[in-house]
Parts: structure tokens; sequence; C-alpha cells
């Protein structure tokens, strides 16, 4: 079984990367690690990123829907194909890596 | 609010003054645009300086043939992006010979500071949280350029050929 | 090229302190992400979707081996050992972080590059012909001119905070390489009656959102007053162009809703109220920034050369890349090399250090240390004596950057497109890859002849596909990535802004799509007719009719 959540993600401010909010208010490059919540628990993962923005950490969070697996309660992957490319790196080969 | 002058904190004796306030008595005062073109006779004889502050959006010819009236002329950039003070500040100084303080007010960083005094403002509000020391080092951030402008110096293409 | 003086290096140098200063107030805290945005970007340096992206500035496409060697390195030690020309002569990299942007900085400074005013609402590089001073039918080189106004517009006090970004271009030759008729002002040398030289002055042309070919505001341009009159398009622009909707702020808006004749007058009224003598370069600096860009030392050489007329006689790959990707040269003996960054299945415009490395040093054997990077994403050696060619095409072929395909279907432009870049709506190297691959048959592909197919992955088209003779634009429907064909358009002399020909395909169905309209097109040709000028000849209700109906 699959559900949508709703988790935060966000670019690390120093090198850019794309990060996921995770527990205990830590971010996390993995998006099967991070922490998916409800629409309305969501405003307060919000709340935790908006801290990190403050604290030079992240910059522009915003919300994405992620699926869900249900006896997990662990992310599986955005929604939007967009997020999935965010979460995954380019879908063609860098030229150095072929 | 720091006031820089010529690169040094000094403090501001001007004043704001609302629409609708007397300008009688002699402090120093700042007039909207829309007060001076509404009832400009009113400021002859006045005893104390006068200021005048143009939104990004008012040009300067409005107040060409009257420059001399003023001993200030403020321009105020409203935020960040909006940089139409800068072509304002040239043309009150290198067109209409405006001599007297040329103020930037409103969203003013160190990072515009060099630009700003090469537009010809020697004057600037700084906004609130900006690093004064570094401020004041910030209008010395080039010490050479490519193109004339309303302050003293020379662009490389002349000095590249003066003997 | 143009080499560095005292001024120049101390410019750069207070660049890079400036920058570092900036960076370093970001990282602490001390400036806000709002306020440092419009300073990162008007340092070259942008958010992208998985990291920050940094182009870097190559005034009007000339690189000297050293740079290129030094954007080698760079890619090598602060990227993932490459890199991505664009379609404004620039090399952009893909994976900086922020800690590192000013001692890239400060790498590039050691040899006299900068990333000054590559992004943000300023004047950006300014571009020109790739083959600007070995191309037969150029008038005069506009390199010198080009140099000039990069200086001019460098830091330029009043005009760094313009409504939005402003592009020039500059061309010298009857062909226009330089796509001046879709640039913020699009610059061409030409003689008047006479018989003096000036520029024709175009303005207000421009692709994204809302797409325009430059308007002619300046029939004759004096040389004198190319720096007085440009600083009066830019004061009328800075003050009169929209602050209100940034996707209204481009100067082709306010040119479009005054009207070329009033907005024309603004300018020629701000252009007689500024002072003649204090923009007046003087001939000492203009001879000086000519001196730079002089013929290099040709060698005495026939056109005629034996070791080419050899190799071409048994080598059908080597013949038809001499056919395809070799031009002519105006210095006989000579040849314009173009090395295709468009190879079988690649990415558009992207290069390995490793090449970078390798084209740095066939450009120190065969073309006097110079390279060029062009509009169209490739790279060209400008100078390359004809008995070098077959040296040169085995040592380009063993790089990967021989493909025979200059102004083929599978020579594409290509934005990064949803793989990169934070505004794409869908991906676009993808289906470049897959056309490449679609028409990867040599003889297919030439027969096709000349077609200007260009790929944008959303309607900023930075891809260029309004004006590609074939476009292709990226949309999302429904979470889905669609793809939407205009045809009709050109950035050359024969400009003009392509027409959306029908409803979108999927990303599966528009290759086939793609493969349906050449099929059209050599149905119809009339003996070397153009792709081009078979749908200029037909209309677009034959292509449309015939793309749609067969479905």
């Amino acid at each position: 079984m699959k559900m949508t959540l709703r988790m935060v993600t966000a670019n690390r401010l120093h090198d850019g990367a794309v990060v996921y909010l995770a527990a205990d208010d830590d971010w996390t490059r993995n998006v099967e690690s991070g922490l998916a919540a409800n629409t309305e628990d969501a405003d307060k993962l919000m709340t935790t990123a908006e801290e990190a923005v403050h604290n030079q950490l992240i910059v522009a969070p915003y919300l994405i829907d992620v699926e869900v697996d249900v006896q997990s309660s662990r992310p599986v992957r955005p929604i939007r194909f967009r997020e999935q490319i965010r979460a995954k790196g380019p879908t063609i080969f860098a030229p150095a890596a072929e | 609010m720091t006031l820089l002058k010529n690169g040094e904190i000094v403090e501001d004796t001007w004043r704001n003054l609302a629409d609708d306030e007397d300008i009688s008595g002699e402090e120093s005062i700042i007039v909207s645009l829309d007060r001076w073109q509404n009832e400009p006779d009113k400021f002859n004889g006045r005893n104390g300086a006068l200021g005048i502050r143009l939104e990004s959006h008012q040009k300067p010819d409005a107040i060409a043939d009257d420059v001399e009236r003023f001993d200030l002329i403020a321009l105020d950039f409203p935020v960040l992006p909006d940089g139409r003070a800068f072509s304002h500040g040239r043309l009150l100084r290198e067109r209409y010979g405006f001599k007297g303080e040329l103020r930037a007010v409103g969203k003013v960083i160190q990072d515009q500071l060099y630009f700003m005094q090469r537009c010809g403002f020697d004057a600037v509000e700084l906004s609130e949280g900006e690093d004064v020391a570094k401020s004041i080092a910030a209008l010395n951030a080039f010490t050479v350029a490519y193109q004339p402008a309303a302050d003293d110096i020379i662009p490389a293409y002349k000095t590249r050929h003066d003997a | 090229m143009y080499q560095y003086d005292q001024t120049d290096h101390t410019l750069t140098r207070e660049r890079v302190t400036e920058y570092r200063d900036q960076v370093s107030r970001r990282l602490d805290g001390n400036i806000s992400e709002d306020d440092f945005r419009p300073l990162r970007l008007k340092n070259g340096l942008y958010m992208q979707l998985h990291a920050y992206m940094l182009r870097v500035g190559i005034p009007y496409g000339m690189m000297s081996s050293d740079q290129l060697r030094m954007l080698a390195y760079i890619g090598r030690k602060y990227d993932k050992g490459y890199g991505h020309f664009t379609t404004r002569q620039n090399l952009q990299y893909n994976w900086p972080t922020l800690e590192d942007t000013p001692d890239i900085l400060e790498n590039l400074a050691s040899v006299e590059m900068n990333a000054i005013q590559t992004s943000g609402n300023v004047n950006r590089n300014v571009t020109s012909d790739p083959l600007a001073g070995v191309a037969p039918d150029e008038l005069e080189d506009p390199r010198p001119y080009a140099e000039i106004i990069r200086q001019f517009l460098t830091l330029h006090p009043e005009f760094s905070w313009l409504p939005r970004k402003f592009k020039v271009a500059i061309t010298g030759a009857e062909d226009d390489r330089a796509a001046i008729n879709v640039h913020d002002i699009g610059l061409k040398l030409l003689k008047n009656e006479a018989g003096e030289t000036g520029f024709r002055v175009l303005v207000g042309g421009g692709l994204g959102r809302s797409p325009f070919i430059g308007k002619v505001i300046r029939e004759f341009l004096p040389k004198d007053d190319l720096i007085r009159y440009i600083q009066a398009i830019l004061r009328v622009y800075n003050m009169e162009g929209r602050r209100d909707n940034m996707f209204k702020a481009r100067i082709k808006i306010l040119v479009h809703e005054l009207g070329i004749e009033k907005f024309a007058s603004l300018v020629e009224e701000e252009f007689q109220a500024s002072e003649e003598d204090v923009l007046f370069l003087g001939q000492a600096e203009e001879d000086r920034i000519k001196a730079f860009f002089a013929a290099p030392d040709y060698a005495d050489l026939s056109d005629d050369s034996p070791e080419v007329i050899e190799m071409s006689s048994g080598n059908e790959a080597f013949a038809q890349w001499l056919e395809r990707n070799v031009l002519a040269h105006k210095q006989a003996g000579y040849s314009i090399v173009n090395l295709s960054l468009k190879p079988l299945g690649g990415v558009p415009g992207d290069i390995t250090s490793d090449q970078m490395d390798a084209v740095a040093g066939l450009a120190d054997t065969f073309s006097f240390g110079q390279i060029r990077a062009t509009h169209r994403q490739n790279l060209v050696l400008a100078d390359v004596a004809k008995k070098d060619l077959p040296s040169l095409w085995q040592e380009l072929v063993d790089l990967n950057l021989a493909t025979p395909n200059l102004d083929r279907i599978s020579d594409i432009i290509c934005c990064p497109g949803m793989d990169y870049c934070s505004l794409a709506t869908a991906r676009s190297i993808p289906i470049a890859k897959r056309l490449s691959e679609r028409f990867a048959d040599l003889d297919t592909l030439l027969n096709i002849g000349e077609i200007r197919l260009n790929i944008s992955g959303c309607i900023n088209a930075c891809g260029h596909h309004h004006v590609g003779h074939i476009g292709i634009l990226g949309v999302e429907k429904n979470g889905e990535e669609f793809y939407q064909i205009t045809l009709g358009g050109s950035s050359s002399e024969d400009a003009d802004i392509g027409q959306i020909i029908g409803p979108a395909f999927s990303s599966e169905d528009i290759i086939d799509a793609v493969e349906k309209l050449v099929g059209i097109y050599i149905s119809n040709r009339e003996d070397d007719e153009r792709f081009l000028d078979t749908y200029r000849r037909l209309g677009k209700a034959v292509f449309k009719e015939a793309l749609y109906d067969a479905a």
C-alpha cells in the first residue's frame, strides 16, 4: 500500500546540494531518509525549514508531494517528475561518466 | 540609520516633511515633488535649507530648471533591483548641474555604494543592519574604471594614452 | 586576441575581492538570500536543480589555449570533469559549490578571465561572429568593437541594475552567425553611400516568452558615435523600461509598447543631449585594441594541398568531414575548422576537461593557440593550414569531435532543460540525444541538407526554439513532458519567428514527428532547396496536414 504525503526539500547553502528535512531537524541528501507528514503537519516542517534558512543551512525550502510506503511509512519517491530528477540527478549521463 | 557623506559618518540635520506639514520655520526640510510642484512660490523667501525627494519613477527633468533652489536632492531606491536613480543621479550632476548634496535613500546596501558614488551621490542613508566600516571601505572597492561617469575617475581609454 | 593590461587585471582582481566578501557575508549570515541573489547572479552564479551553476564569460567566444586549459583544470578540480558551452559563447559548470566560487574566479583571473555580468539584470557577454577576422564574407572584423563595448559595459555604474538582462551582438559579415536579429542590441558593420564604415543598429530583438525580431533604429551609425549611442539606448531603457512585471521588463517590450519611432526619438534626444567628447574613445585607443586582432603570422601557402587531395580520395570519412565541417578561409592555404560538440547520442555543447586540454593542444599545434566558441554550441579552430587538415582530422576523430554534422539536423542547439535547470518544464537533452541517434546514418544526415533544429525545455527559450528551422519546445501537461513544434524560424539574415504547427507531441512521439517533417520536406523539395526554403514556399498548411493527417 502506498499513499501520498508531503515533505520539505531545499538546496544546501554552501554547496547547493538537494536536501530533504529529516528527523531531529536534520537534513538528508536521500529522499528516502526524509520526513513525510500529512498536510496539517507539513506547516510545522516548513517552520523548521525557515529556521534552517535563518541559520544559513539551506536556501528556498518548499513542500513536495511524495509517495510513501504505508507499512514502513518511508518516502518512496516524489510524485512530480521534476522532483524525481532532483532526487536522483540528471537522467542523462554526464560526459565524464561515459 | 547611518548617514555617510563623502565617506564619513555624519549627523543627519535634515527632516523629511510630510505633505500636510507646515513649511515655515528655519529647519532643513526635504519635501516631495508633489509639494514642490503644487506650491513652488510658497518656498520663496523661506529661511532654512530646502531639499526635495524624488521617487524612482519621478524623472529629474521635472526639476531640471529648479536645481539651484535645492540644497539637497534625495533619490529613492525603493528596492534593490530598481536602478533608475543611478541614471537620475548622473543627469542631475552632469546635465542639470546640481551642486548640492545628492543623497541615496531607501534600500541602500554596501554593494551599491561604489556605483552610487560614481553616479554623483555624495551622501547615502545606509539600510538597517549594514556594516558601516565595510560600507565606507566599499566606496573604494575599485580603483580603475572603463567608463566616465559623474565622478573624477578618468576612464581607462584615456589614462592608457595620457603621457 | 585581446590581452589584459594593468587596468584590466586590477579591475578583475578587485571584482574577485569584492565577490569573495559577498560570499563570505552570505555564509556568515550577514546578507539575506534575497539581497545576495542579484549579487551572485551578476557574477554568473545560479542555483539550479541539483547544485549551483557558474557561467564563465568568454568575450565574443575568443579563448587562448591557456584559457581553455584553465577551464579544463577548473572542471576537474571544482566540478565533475566537464563543462557546457552555451548559445552565447560562454561556458558553464554544473556542480561548483558556493564556497569554491571565489577560488574559481581567482583561477580565472590568472588567465584574464572572469564571470562578471554573465547573468543578472545587467549587460551580458557581447557576442559576435565566431568566424570574425577569417570569414571571406566579412566587411570588417567586429571583434575590436565587441571588445570596446565589453569594456564600456563592464561594471558600468549607471547600468548595473537594469530592468532586465541586456544582450549585445555584433557581426561584420554578410552571413549572420551572431543572431543579431534576436538581441537587445544587434550591430552590423556596413558601408554608407559615402563609403564610410559604420553600424546598422537593431534594437528590441529577443526570444523568451515574447519573441521579437529586432527593429532598425539607425540605418547607419558612424563608428565614433558607437559608445555614445549605446549609452543613450541604455539610459532610455534604464529609465523607461518596465519594472512592474519582470516578464515585460526586457527592452523588446518597451520598444514594442512605445513603437520603434517613439523609442528611436527618445534615444535620439538623449544621444543629442550627451556630451560628444566625453564618450569618444580616441584613435589611439581604437588602434591599440585593433592591434590585438591583427591577422596571425600566416605562412605563404597555396590553396592546393596535395595532403588533402590524397587523403580525400581514399577516405570517405575524411572527405565528408572536409565537405561539412571545414569552411573557406579568407587567407590562401588556410581553412576554418569546426569542432562538433554534437556527437552521436551526446549532450549538445558538453565537453570534458580531457577534451578541453586536447583541443588546447591542437590549437597550439595547428591554429596559433586560439579557439572560438560558437553561438551554435560548437568550437572553431579558425586558422588551420590546409596541409594540416588530415593530421588534425585524425586527432579530432580520436577525441570524438569530428562528427561531420555542422548545420545538419543533429547539430542541435539545446538548453540544459529539466535535467539541470530549475526553470525548465521538460527535459531537452534526451530529445537531442534521441534525434541524433535517429539521424545517425551519415548518408541520410547529409542528404537532408541544412536544418537548424533548436530545443528549449521551457518558454524562456534558452534553446532558441523560436528561431530554429525546426523548433521544439518542451512543456508540461498533466505532469508529463510534451513537445510543441514550431517551423520556419531563423536567426540569420533571413530571421523570423517560427510558427506553431499544431498540438504538442508526447515524448514518445516527438522523434517520429520530426522524422515525418523531414520526409515531407524531402518529397517536396526542389533542387538544392533547404528545409526552411521549402517550408516558406509551401506554407504551414502543407506540413501541418501531412504531419497530423497521417497520424
